[in-house]
């Protein structure tokens, strides 16, 4: 099953090695791994995609709050939650294409952010599956180039992870 | 004293100057250097003294020079020099293992520190409580690939509870406090610090604080009560009882409230490898260790019990065998354990209790104390008699009428002549087995031996450290010629501080766990298990000036012993001629059940 781990770790140095070296010598899978300070520069937000059976999901969370510059973890999964990832893409829009390009990225509530005479470089949201389908939706010649940041995800309601 | 956290509160809301005098008020002398600023390398030995450590396991090297001129111009701390920074790990976790203290251990950095990654490895996998400094090259270099530069933080990260690199001078003390009380808190275990070069120059205030808040570390103590009474209930329901303790009985100080809890209940124990000594040998309630090579009657009640109350042990492969073969009888399991992903990860559990053992045992007993009487004694007393029965086919009986040495005999004649009161190390292997099997640990932390890691070369520079720790003591280390030949350079160690050890040597010219194994599961193709061209043990002793016996019959094994232990201020080696085909029974083959015993009878 897929869950999507949040983690609230101290900002220092190393912290993301102790968490990414722990998945590798488990042998847990990572499907991928975001991160970035939180509005206390003093920790780190994480959030990572992973799949297990029940049993190795509850590892996971156990092994994780024994690390040390762990401070809370939290399997969103649990509970409804939104999941957000974002993607750059630059596509080739060239003639006709040009337009048929600019109507898709509309359709995909996607921002066109770069332009030039043959390419655009386009913004798109949403949850994963979304972002597939996009890709999925474009003429495979076209995309010159993608970079996704993986999944951010956050519960809903007044549920929050905070010290 | 105040604590720290309240001079912390205190300084927060005046001024920096009026902290310094208030800290400098309170503060024991050995705590504080406020006002005046010193080296990071006076600050690392001032640190270890407010620690009160005793000693320091070391060898020195470029990166840790300064440091090393700092413990030469004091005298509180001694330093114990070693001949190879794995003795070094050893010395220091042997110390803590014999001990309630937290062994330290210096070393270089580069090949320093990988050399004592064997002993760091060693301590994590029995979560034994230790600090382990490492110099580091100077903070501009490192990343360079320097000379003498490794990661010692990547390299450790996977065998430390936790580890720092520290790069500015003001966080030295801090977090060498946060070192100590990871390593002893909670789940114990080896932490690391590296220190580079120019932090143990650079200068500051020392200020050693009492406490290191950290919101991201909070070990619990008490087990939640309603789980305790769960159990209680379910123990008191129990038709075949049993207690099944491991390490952490040890590690928590937990010995007497684990002999009180099976005296308050009548049922039987069992403990781990790691668990010896928790529960005493000799006692009626003891059906011996178990696990691949425990004795058959603990095998047995542990696969048959209805209810299992575990306690510090973690279920592992060499307990259990295979987790299928052992969840296929149902019963009913309790585990105690302070490690959360101790818990459900090889097996099942029915009531998790995470929880200090200490703690959760005096509140278990607590609340089983109005309940005994609802104990069902016809049942009880029927296990009781079955596992009479198991007991009867005496797995541990081996030919005492031999010609040749016998391994048990030895072990069987070091627990009498030694009165069962001896600390005693291993090595591993087949030595270290019957030394579990055979003596019969009345107290905790006797038994000092590498359970999780398994590292041979281990028994020599752990008992060093057990020895400083308890001076006067009587210590044994019971090893193998192969395993003895990995750490041998420590006889030079013992003779400089005059380690009056008593290394005994089951010398069977095999890797004989090896040659084991091959006879069983390899079709007695023993590659590679004997040992050639092995040196004269007598010599060796004398050559680093200690004494040296070779025992070769059975009669002279007691005179030998004796003589030995008469002899309190020397180390004495000796090396006794054994039985080159003797097997440890009863075995439990790898990947089957722990009633699937071969015994000896059967070969
Ligand atoms: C460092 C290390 N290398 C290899 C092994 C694998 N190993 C386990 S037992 C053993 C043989 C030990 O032989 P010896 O010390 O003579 O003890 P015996 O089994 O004969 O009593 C070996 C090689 C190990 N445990 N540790």
């Amino acid at each position: 099953m897929r869950h999507i781990v949040s983690i609230l770790l101290e900002n220092e140095s190393g912290a993301l090695s102790r968490v990414s070296g722990l998945f590798s010598a488990r042998g847990y899978n990572i499907e991928s791994l975001t991160v970035a300070p939180t509005e206390d520069a003093s920790l780190s937000r994480m959030t990572i995609v992973t799949t297990g059976s029940d049993d190795v999901i509850e590892q996971i969370t156990k092994q994780l709050n024994k690390l040390v510059d762990v401070v809370k973890v939290v399997d969103l999964s649990e509970a409804p939650h939104i999941e957000r990832e974002l993607m750059l893409i630059k596509v080739r829009a060239t003639g006709k294409d040009r337009e048929e390009m600019k109507r898709m990225a509309d359709i995909f509530r996607g921002r066109i952010i770069d332009v030039t005479e043959s390419t655009y470089t386009i913004e798109l949201t949403g949850s994963g599956d979304k972002l597939d389908a996009f890709i999925e939706a474009l003429d495979r010649a076209a995309i010159l180039e993608t970079v996704r940041t993986g999944a951010s995800g956050i519960a809903r309601g007044e549920r929050v992870l905070k010290v | 004293m105040p604590s720290a956290a309240r001079l912390t509160k205190v300084g927060a809301d005046r001024n920096l100057h009026s902290f310094r005098q208030i800290f400098n008020h309170f503060a024991k002398p050995e705590q504080r250097e406020l006002g005046m600023e010193i080296t990071g390398a006076e600050i690392v030995v001032k640190c270890l003294q407010a620690e009160g450590v005793e000693y320091v396991f070391g060898y020195p090297g470029g990166a840790v020079l300064f440091i090393y001129d700092e413990l030469f111009k004091q005298d509180k701390i001694k330093h114990v020099l070693v001949r190879h920074e794995q003795g070094a790990a050893h010395a220091a976790d042997g110390y803590s293992r014999s001990s309630q203290k937290t062994g330290v251990c210096l070393v270089t950095s580069g090949p320093g520190v990988t050399n004592a990654v064997t002993g760091i490895a060693t301590a994590y996998m029995d979560s034994i409580p230790m600090v382990v400094l490492t110099g580091q090259v100077p903070t501009p270099a490192i990343g360079q690939d320097a000379f003498q530069e490794v990661d010692a933080v990547g390299i450790t990260r996977p065998c430390v509870k936790h580890n720092f690199l520290v790069k500015d001078v003001k966080d030295l003390a801090p977090t060498i406090k946060k070192a100590f009380f990871l390593a002893r808190s909670g789940r114990p275990g080896p932490v690391l610090v590296d220190i580079p070069k120019d932090v143990t120059t650079a200068k500051c205030e020392f200020l050693y604080p009492d406490v290191v808040p950290m919101r991201s570390y909070n070990p619990v103590t008490k087990g939640h009560p309603g789980q305790v009474k769960k159990a209680a209930q379910l123990l008191m329901e129990a038709q075949r009882p049993m207690i099944y303790a491991g390490g952490g009985v040890v590690l928590a100080d937990a010995a007497a409230g684990l002999v009180r809890l099976a005296k308050l209940v009548g049922f039987p124990v069992t403990n781990t490898l790691m668990g010896l000594g928790a529960y005493p040998g000799t006692d009626a309630q003891f059906l011996g260790m178990l696990g691949m090579h425990g004795t058959y009657e603990a095998n047995m009640a542990m696969q048959h019990c209805d209810v299992l109350l575990a306690v510090g042990a973690r279920f592992d492969d060499r307990v259990i065998g295979n987790p299928a073969h052992f969840g296929s009888v149902p019963r009913k399991i309790i585990h105690v354990d302070i490690d959360p992903s101790s818990i459900s990860k090889r097996v099942k559990v029915d009531v998790p209790i995470v929880g200090n053992v200490a703690d959760v045992l005096d509140e278990l007993i607590r609340q089983l104390e109005p309940l005994v009487s609802r104990i069902d004694q016809k049942a009880l007393k029927s296990w009781w008699a079955q596992i009479e029965l198991w007991k009867a086919r005496d797995c541990l009986r081996y030919d005492r009428a031999s010609p040749i040495i016998k391994p048990q005999f030895v072990i069987e004649k070091l627990y009498e002549v030694t009165k069962g009161d001896a600390f005693v190390t291993s090595d591993v292997g087949q030595h270290q087995m019957w030394a579990a099997q055979f003596y019969k640990f009345a107290k905790p932390r006797r038994w000092i031996n590498s359970g999780g890691l398994g590292t041979m070369g281990f028994g020599l520079p752990a008992a060093m450290g057990v020895q400083l720790a308890n001076p006067g003591a009587t210590v044994v280390c019971v090893t193998g010629e192969a395993s003895f030949m990995m750490c041998t350079q420590e006889l030079s160690t013992c003779r400089q501080y005059r380690l009056p050890i008593k290394i005994v040597n089951l010398n069977n010219r095999y890797m004989g766990m090896v040659r084991q194994w091959q006879q069983f599961f390899h079709g007695n193709r023993y590659s590679e298990s004997y040992m050639d061209a092995l040196p004269d043990f007598v010599k060796l002793a004398e050559a680093y000036g200690h004494i040296g016996m070779r025992i070769e019959k059975p009669a002279e094994v007691e005179p030998a012993l004796r003589e030995a232990f008469k002899r309190t201020d020397d180390l004495v080696l000796l090396d006794f001629l054994t039985d080159q085909t003797e097997n440890v029974y009863p075995m439990v083959p790898g990947g089957k059940g722990m009633s699937e015993m071969i015994l000896a009878e059967e070969l």
